[in-house]
């Protein structure tokens, strides 16, 4: 039965991605209606996690999962308790609801199956984020969470608008993102756990840690940039271009919650101390006045919802830093009353855009006679958002102010900011609830009739559900909102607040709130203008400043990039050498470690001698050459006579492979210079021959003397003797060396084989470039070629292209030798840069650079 | 280059050549050889074959593109690793069979088919860069 239970819930974690596998199947055959079976996807997910409630009510954490990487200790394991169960009931719930609300809402879009698609990805690593337990499953859910939000916010991703505000929302919660995992790993090591389970039980250690404040400062630089804490709040109403199902879905229940749900899970952990209770709480209140401003200001429906969704968050994470006695109840209670009424109003505000196609709340009004179900639902919705009572919104709200009140002044100020803010979210909520349905009808650019079944239904069962939890509390409490104080405060807790009013300090700040609420509600123009000037005054936001950090990272990307390619040949050579002698010289003198001389040996045969010397009259051959294929020619002599040397000192397949290699080289350099039409002779100035040959005689004697070092110091035969021992028993071969290769060593030459293979490949793509560079004439076999061009910017761009590039800027210059005498020189803003693309040696550049007027 | 003697025994050169870099292929595990080299000779077998009669007629006799040949060769290379996921041993672990051909034991080995994948890739690429730096019009 355990083991069936496991399966099942494996299985239900698996469920959200079949069901996007299946997703644009079922739209192609069924359109808009493939959200009815879609939907029962989630809702089996919902089920099966419903059967949980009573055991986690009694007190009771179900585990279980399999074993993944044994070595590592990683695991697909997860740990349902009374924070993740209620998580995984929200995503899961509001999940089935959303499925039904996309298939009225996206109906006839193109796309609608690969939203679908999308949507229930995302469902699927929301759901994994909440309930594992490993620390890398939670990171890698985590990144998931951001890369299916990218997807869905840049869904409609013809508009620019939405891809930006895609890329923002992957940059910020992605970057969070990797805090998170550097938070993790300290965690690892400070603790030496990888589960969040046996996390729990290691709080003072960690609190202990010295390295606290760095996990500290970690953590909630993932959980703050995934909430949209200020002052990275702004990508959470940029993320407002994605679709209405996405909005009311990602940024009511689930993604800007994951942050608020990390901070709960760690409560136990990390909280309790002076930087948490300090941070948390005046983050979490800044960006809940600073939210409440901004949704004023704002006369989009969706825009003020995402900003009173800030303001929210913020008192989350106000409350969850609080500490007090109340807080995790509230934290707890709110958590849920949020879910439920900010997803029923995106809902609406969907419903009112779909069917009016406007949601600027200056141009709505009269519309409750037209809308009657909207009408009622957005009302219960936003009476719950209020905090009206009998609604779960009165209770979580009553609860807030129970935890915050009290007489010192760290308690009256962020009861201030709790009231403030609340009065500023009421406002919002019934701007958002009333203005479009009361009032004298207003013309809209669609003629407005009630939304279809898919569209209310959704909305619906959520604003009912925020009253009757609120009316049914005494069932809600021990299912639901006790284990989710308990699991946040990481101590048994048990919530009774009920719907009744209770003549009290937190009833009297709650009619405070409200009178505020309705003063601001009724002068909302006038404060809309009020906040729009103080913005205004401000003149600069954290959006505007995303922009320029990306630009300017751009910029600096540019810069490095010129910097680290400028394109000579000359310069990466100098460079390679450069460093190479450096790395052979430095150590040997910086450690004192230079060779002995060696000494000369007493019998050195004739033919040896010989040999040597032919060697000796290739690099002079070299040296002395007057013109270039000579000097090609030289160094195969050279080479050559090092692999006689090799052959006569035991090595033939040493020696085999030399010759081979030695006489490749020179069949292919030859063939470059034909094709490089190269000056036959070096015609570098004596200024310039002086520095390259110091540095070719500093590479030279660096290998010769890191080669003398290396033979003269004590031989460890241990390999020898292995491969001596095992080569012929083993690896049934006698030829040491190429059992090495392919048996011993086979995964070493698998990798160098597959660089072979691309160097092959780019070498080929350059010589493509040249061939498409000379025009089509010259292309070889399909005639296609790719150029690199120039973008305006500067950076540079890869283009298909039969000789021209896109501005059409000749690129003969690409090779040096037409540079020099064929080509007429480039001309307009493109010609700097491409000719800085050059593929040959230096000194044919430079006198090619030389010779353009 | 383009004497009548070299031109009309580049050949017979490059079939003597090719037959070589399979007999040096083929005894690499006991003797000097192996795919490398083997891989090489067979390479410059192609290129004097190139020098001597142009390129289209290597193009021609390769009948497959150059880098085709590389990439059947690398994939070969990791069939051969991935063959000892079938015995459960570790990832590139060498396994052999000893059939009779006629009579004769003939070893058979995963490292065999290796170092032909090595082979290949070694030809495939080089040839690849030579003949596209050899000129068309020659």
């Amino acid at each position: 039965m355990q083991t069936d239970t496991m399966a099942m819930t494996f299985v239900a974690f698996c469920l959200p991605f079949l069901g996007a596998a299946l997703a644009p199947v079922l739209t192609r055959f069924l359109g808009h209606n493939a959200a009815w079976p879609l939907a029962l996807f989630p809702a089996a997910i919902f089920l099966h996690f419903s059967g949980f409630l009573s055991e986690i009510a009694a007190g009771g954490v179900v585990t279980g999962g399999y074993a993944w990487v044994p070595s590592y200790n990683v695991s697909f394991s997860w740990l349902i308790d009374g924070l993740s169960l209620t998580f995984l009931l929200l995503i899961s719930g509001i999940g089935t609801l959303i499925v039904l609300y996309s298939g009225g809402y996206l109906k006839g879009h193109p796309h609608q199956g690969r939203f679908f698609s999308f949507i229930l990805m995302f469902m699927g690593a929301m759901l994994g984020l909440v309930a594992c337990d490993s620390f890398l499953m939670l990171f890698v859910f985590w990144e998931l969470t951001s890369i299916t939000s990218f997807l869905l916010i840049g869904f409609d991703h013809a508009r620019e608008a939405a891809r930006r505000a895609a890329l923002q929302a992957l940059v910020v919660t992605g970057g969070g993102g990797l805090f998170l995992l550097a938070g993790l790993l300290v965690l690892w090591n400070v603790t030496g756990v990888t589960q969040l389970s046996l996390l729990l039980s290691f709080g003072e250690e960690v609190r202990a840690s010295p390295f606290y404040a760095a996990i500290l400062v970690l953590v909630l630089g993932g959980a703050f940039t995934k909430s949209a804490q200020f002052p990275f709040h702004f990508w959470l109403p940029n993320a407002m271009e994605a679709p209405t199902p996405v909005s009311a879905y990602l940024h009511s229940a689930t993604m800007v919650k994951a942050g608020v749900y990390l901070l709960m899970r760690l409560n136990p952990v990390l909280g309790g101390t002076t930087p948490w209770a300090t941070i948390l709480p005046a983050f979490g209140g800044l960006t809940l006045l600073v939210g409440g401003v901004l949704a004023i200001r704002q006369t989009d429906l969706k825009l003020m919802l995402a900003y009173t969704t800030v303001a929210s968050l913020g008192l989350l994470v106000m409350l969850t830093g609080f500490g007090s006695e109340h807080a995790a109840a509230a934290a707890a209670l709110y958590l849920v009353a949020h879910s439920l009424f900010k997803g029923a109003l995106f809902m609406v505000a969907g419903a009112i855009d779909h069917e009016t196609g406007t949601r600027d709340v200056t141009r709505l009004g009269g519309l409750a006679r037209l809308m009657p179900v909207t009408f009622v639902t957005a009302l219960l919705a936003a009476l719950s958002m209020g905090g009206l009572p009998p609604f779960f919104g009165f209770l979580a709200k009553e609860e807030v102010y129970a935890a915050l009140a009290g007489g010192n002044l760290r308690a009256v100020a962020f009861t201030l900011a709790a009231v403030i803010g609340n009065a500023m979210v009421f406002a919002a909520a019934f701007a958002v609830a009333l203005k479009p349905f009361l009032g004298p009808r207003v013309e809209t650019p669609k003629a407005p009739h009630e939304a279809p079944l898919l569209l209310w239904l959704g909305p619906v069962v959520l604003a009912v559900l925020g009253l009757g939890a609120g009316l049914l509390s005494h069932v809600v409490h021990p299912l639901v909102s006790s284990p989710l104080a308990a699991a946040i405060a990481g101590r048994p807790e048990t919530v009774t607040i009920s719907a009744m009013p209770h003549a009290g300090l937190p009833l009297l700040l709650s009619a405070v709130t409200i009178a505020l609420g309705i003063g601001t509600y009724l002068l909302l123009d006038r404060a809309r203008t009020a906040a729009a000037r103080l913005l205004e005054d401000i003149g600069w936001g954290p959006d505007r400043g995303f922009d320029q950090f990306m630009a300017g990272l751009v910029r600096f990307s540019h810069r490095l990039t010129r910097l680290l390619q400028p394109g000579l040949m000359e310069a990466y050579l100098t460079v390679t050498f450069v460093i190479v002698a450096l790395a052979l010289l430095v150590p040997l003198a910086w450690y004192g470690e230079w060779p002995r001389l060696p000494i000369w040996p007493a019998d050195a045969q004739f033919h040896e001698l010989a040999v040597m010397a032919l060697a000796l009259a290739g690099v002079f051959g070299v040296l002395a050459a007057q013109n270039r294929l000579n000097a090609i020619l030289a160094l195969g002599i050279q080479g050559f006579a090092v692999a006689l040397l090799f052959l006569l000192f035991g090595a033939p397949d040493l020696s085999f492979t030399q010759f081979m290699v030695e006489t490749l080289s020179v069949v292919i350099l030859a063939l470059v210079m034909t094709r490089l039409r190269l000056q036959p002779r070096d015609a570098r100035p004596l200024a310039q021959r002086l520095p390259d040959a110091a540095i070719a005689i500093a590479c030279g004697l660096g290998f010769s003397l890191y080669l003398l070092k290396v033979t003269q110091g004590r031989f460890d035969p241990v390999l020898t003797e292995f491969f001596d021992l095992y080569s012929k028993s083993i690896a049934h071969g006698a030829n040491v060396v190429n059992v090495i290769i392919v048996d011993f060593r086979g995964t070493d030459t698998l990798g160098e084989i597959a660089v072979v293979m691309t160097t092959g490949l780019a070498i080929l793509s350059l010589i493509r470039i040249r061939k498409g560079a000379a025009g089509p004439a010259m292309a070889g076999g399909d005639g296609k070629a790719i150029a690199y061009g120039n973008s305006p910017s500067g950076l540079p761009a890869i283009s298909p292209t039969r000789g021209e590039n896109p501005r059409g800027t000749r690129l003969r210059n690409v090779s040096s030798g037409e540079a020099a005498g064929l080509s007429p020189p480039p001309r307009g803003e493109g010609g700097e840069g491409s000719s800085r693309i050059r593929g040959d040696a230096g000194a044919d550049v430079r006198t090619g650079r030389e010779r353009q007027p | 280059m383009n004497t009548v003697i070299f031109r009309t025994l580049a050949p017979f050169l490059t079939a003597l050549m090719l037959l070589f870099s399979v007999f040096v292929l083929l005894r690499g595990h006991n003797e000097p050889g192996g795919g490398f080299i083997g891989g090489l000779i067979a390479a410059s077998a192609l290129a004097i074959y190139g020098i001597a009669r142009g390129i289209r007629p290597v193009r021609e006799a390769l009948w497959f593109h150059p880098m085709t040949i590389a990439a059947f060769g690398l994939l070969l290379a990791c069939i051969a690793g991935l063959v000892s996921i079938f015995a459960a041993v570790p990832f590139m672990t060498g396994l052999w069979i000893y059939p009779g051909l006629f009579g004769i034991v003939v070893p058979l080995s995963t490292v065999m088919l290796f170092d032909f994948g090595v082979y290949l890739v070694v030809v495939g690429a080089v040839t690849s860069i030579a003949l596209a730096l050899e000129r068309e019009d020659i």
